[in-house]
């Protein structure tokens, strides 16, 4: 199915560090499902975190979905849009979504409308796999995230503002 | 009144990490320290693990160089199979894993200096810290910022076409690579559209340079005389003497330039090297066992690379070289403000060491995989961003992982973070009754001269917002400050 939109869905987090893992494996899922379904104009990527190359990858996309794993005190998962971050990224590890906008707006002068969904986590240790609530809550996230992106018009329109919103 | 003021963690480092500056009643500082003050013992989480799983396992400690500990773990393994010590490889097995090395380190430097450091360059130390960041850069200096971020990607699509994938690659397996080079992305690489290709990298990566040495010579005083101090300096170099970030013997000289540590093997370095605790820091102390745990200590990275080295095997970076050399008439480079310039300079090398890579065709066709009468042990030691990096592993009959041992770049840069931290607290705040932004952002700028990653020294997760305490010569806290 030929798809008008550019469509890039970013997992970020370590796998190697249980839950951390749920924005990869996430995407593997919807990687998985774009295929099954033969749609076209999807990119998938994966990172351990995001780092500022990223505003290059984001800046040409008509719709970003960025997946990570929370601590958040939420009930599975949430999709937020993500606001232009102006605070200062202390860190590469603490690239936040919306430091990455914000510096896609400041080069390349565009925000594409950008997601984030955040699924709760539970464990954090070096070990592989997920935790049995996380694959749960990942489960939840990617079903959802499936009835949004057949249709993504919708995503697209409604970002209009920068202020912290939850959409779901 | 005398206190302690703390700042913590530190921003702009990879991890978490505390400062405490104690300053006595006559406002002198007595005493400074890195503080580590997070620990996950990750050796001892791999003890029982098939050993082939190392070189993947160890890239869990952290996403910031995960290329550079999966290729020490390899070196250590191809050991264990029999593959040699890091001079055994295949043509094809060793180039590959040479031109991952290069990417790796022409990204991490490229992030380092343009994310991390210029902000600090373009707008002052003790700049507005608002702008002082890489969204204050591409703000006011887009080009800059562009350059940062493509330069980023150039390295990472290298990582990515020969270690496999961004996450955990498995380029790099024991006794060889498991993977060619192909046709299109040499092509990509070569002659990509602009700027993604490598003459372009190059050419920025001289851009990078001519724009530091400019701020040099605009601000000698600083650059010259901020946090410098002799030291011993430390590294891997090639048989010859060449600079060799992926293979070599292990040199140390004293910071007159008299060769101490006289290009050993690295399969021997416990025999060299020992490691001192001490109850503040979970991150331990190296140093060169003959000279004591007082005197032994030594830098690492790239200042301490172009000390050890005698030349630099590309043409454009020797030429670099030559002048940054000349500049302390030949003896070794002590101020760590001139880490970034030997970083540039290896920036430059990479990329002209990228090229000439792509252009081998060992790289598309050929063995992958050398093997060998297997031992029971192995130590792998590579020239990682932040400066050298020792793995070492042994294994049972069962081919299990019994032991071990990890000497982060890091680790070996702990002594002289902590001897800069106090260089730049009585610079900055001896006598000073208010402690200013500007003076907190002084002592950081010390610390990341080193890049130094924390999450990689002690094995930890970063989390990182801002604390100063200011504490009494009784432990009471007097102040508290969150940024």
């Amino acid at each position: 199915m030929k798809s008008p939109y550019k469509i890039l869905i970013y997992g970020f987090g370590n796998p190697g560090r249980q839950d951390d893992g749920l924005g990869n494996a996430f995407t593997e899922r919807m990687e998985q499902w774009v295929n099954d379904l033969g749609l076209e104009g999807f990119e998938f990527d994966s990172n351990y975190q995001l780092n500022i190359e990223d505003a290059a990858a984001i800046s040409d996309k008509d719709l970003v979905i960025f997946a990570d794993a929370s601590v958040e005190d939420i009930e599975d998962f949430i999709l937020t849009q993500v606001d232009a971050d102006t605070k200062v990224a202390f860190t590469t590890h603490a690239a936040s979504p919306g430091y990455i906008v914000q510096l896609c707006r400041d080069i390349y002068n565009r925000i594409p409308p950008t997601y984030l969904l955040h699924i709760k986590g539970y464990e954090w240790n070096f070990r592989e796999g997920l935790t049995g609530k996380a694959i749960e809550n990942l489960e939840n996230a990617v079903e959802m995230m499936k009835r949004k992106l057949q249709n993504p018009d919708e995503l697209i329109s409604s970002f209009k503002s920068f202020e912290y919103k939850e959409v779901y | 009144m005398s206190k302690k003021i703390t700042i913590e963690p530190v921003t702009r480092v990879e991890g978490h990490g505390k400062v405490t500056i104690h300053i006595d009643d006559e406002g002198n500082i007595s005493q400074s320290r890195l503080h580590i003050v997070e620990f996950r013992g990750f050796e001892r989480f791999v003890q029982g693990r098939p050993y082939w799983e190392a070189p993947v396992l160890v890239q869990r400690l952290c996403g910031i160089c995960p290329v550079s500990h999966h290729l020490a773990a390899a070196k250590a393994l191809d050991v264990i199979v029999g593959a040699g010590t890091g001079d055994g490889l295949t043509p094809t097995g060793e180039k590959m894993r040479r031109l991952m090395h290069y990417g790796q380190m022409f990204q991490s430097h490229a992030l380092h200096f343009f994310h991390l450091v210029s902000p600090d360059l373009l707008f002052g130390v003790d700049g507005d810290p608002a702008i002082r960041n890489i969204i204050g850069v591409a703000k006011k200096f887009p080009d800059l910022a562009v350059q940062g971020v493509m330069m980023r990607k150039f390295g990472q699509e290298i990582i990515k076409a020969t270690a496999g994938k961004k996450i955990h690659g498995t380029g790099a397996i024991p006794g060889g690579i498991n993977k060619h080079l192909t046709q299109e992305e040499k092509e990509s690489f070569l002659n990509g559209p602009d700027p993604l290709n490598i003459d372009k990298m190059i050419s920025w990566s001289q851009d990078a340079l001519t724009f530091l040495k400019g701020y040099h010579k605009e601000n000698k005083e600083f650059i010259d005389g901020f946090a410098a101090f002799p030291s011993s300096h430390l590294s891997l170099v090639r048989k010859d003497g060449a600079l060799d970030l992926y293979h070599g013997v292990l040199r140390a000289v004293d910071s007159e330039g008299k060769k101490i540590l006289h290009d050993v093997d690295y399969q021997d370095y416990l025999d060299y090297i020992g490691e001192e605790v001490r109850n503040w820091s979970y991150m331990k102390f190296p140093y060169l066992t003959e000279f004591g745990k007082k005197d032994g200590w030594y830098r690492v990275g790239p200042l301490a690379r172009l000390n050890t080295c005698d030349f630099i095997p590309s043409p454009l970076a020797q030429k670099e070289f030559e002048e940054f050399k000349a500049y302390t008439g030949g003896k070794p480079n002590n101020m760590s403000m001139h880490y970034h310039w030997a970083r540039l300079i290896e920036v430059l090398h990479c990329a002209e060491m990228m090229k000439e890579l792509l252009n081998d065709p060992d790289l598309m066709t050929g063995e992958l995989v050398t093997k060998g009468e297997k031992r029971s042990e192995g130590v792998g030691v590579i020239e990682a961003p932040r400066g050298t990096l020792f793995h070492h592993y042994a294994i049972n009959e069962h081919d299990q992982l019994t032991m071990a041992n990890l000497i982060v770049s890091t680790t070996n840069n702990n002594e002289p973070m902590n001897v800069a931290v106090n260089h730049a607290a009585k610079q900055f705040m001896q006598g000073q009754q208010k402690i200013t932004e500007g003076m907190m952002n002084a002592v950081e700028v010390a610390i990341r001269a080193y890049d130094p990653c924390l999450s990689c020294a002690t094995h930890a997760m970063g989390r990182m917002p801002l604390e100063i305490v200011l504490v009494d010569n009784n432990n009471n806290i007097i102040d508290k400050k969150r940024r």
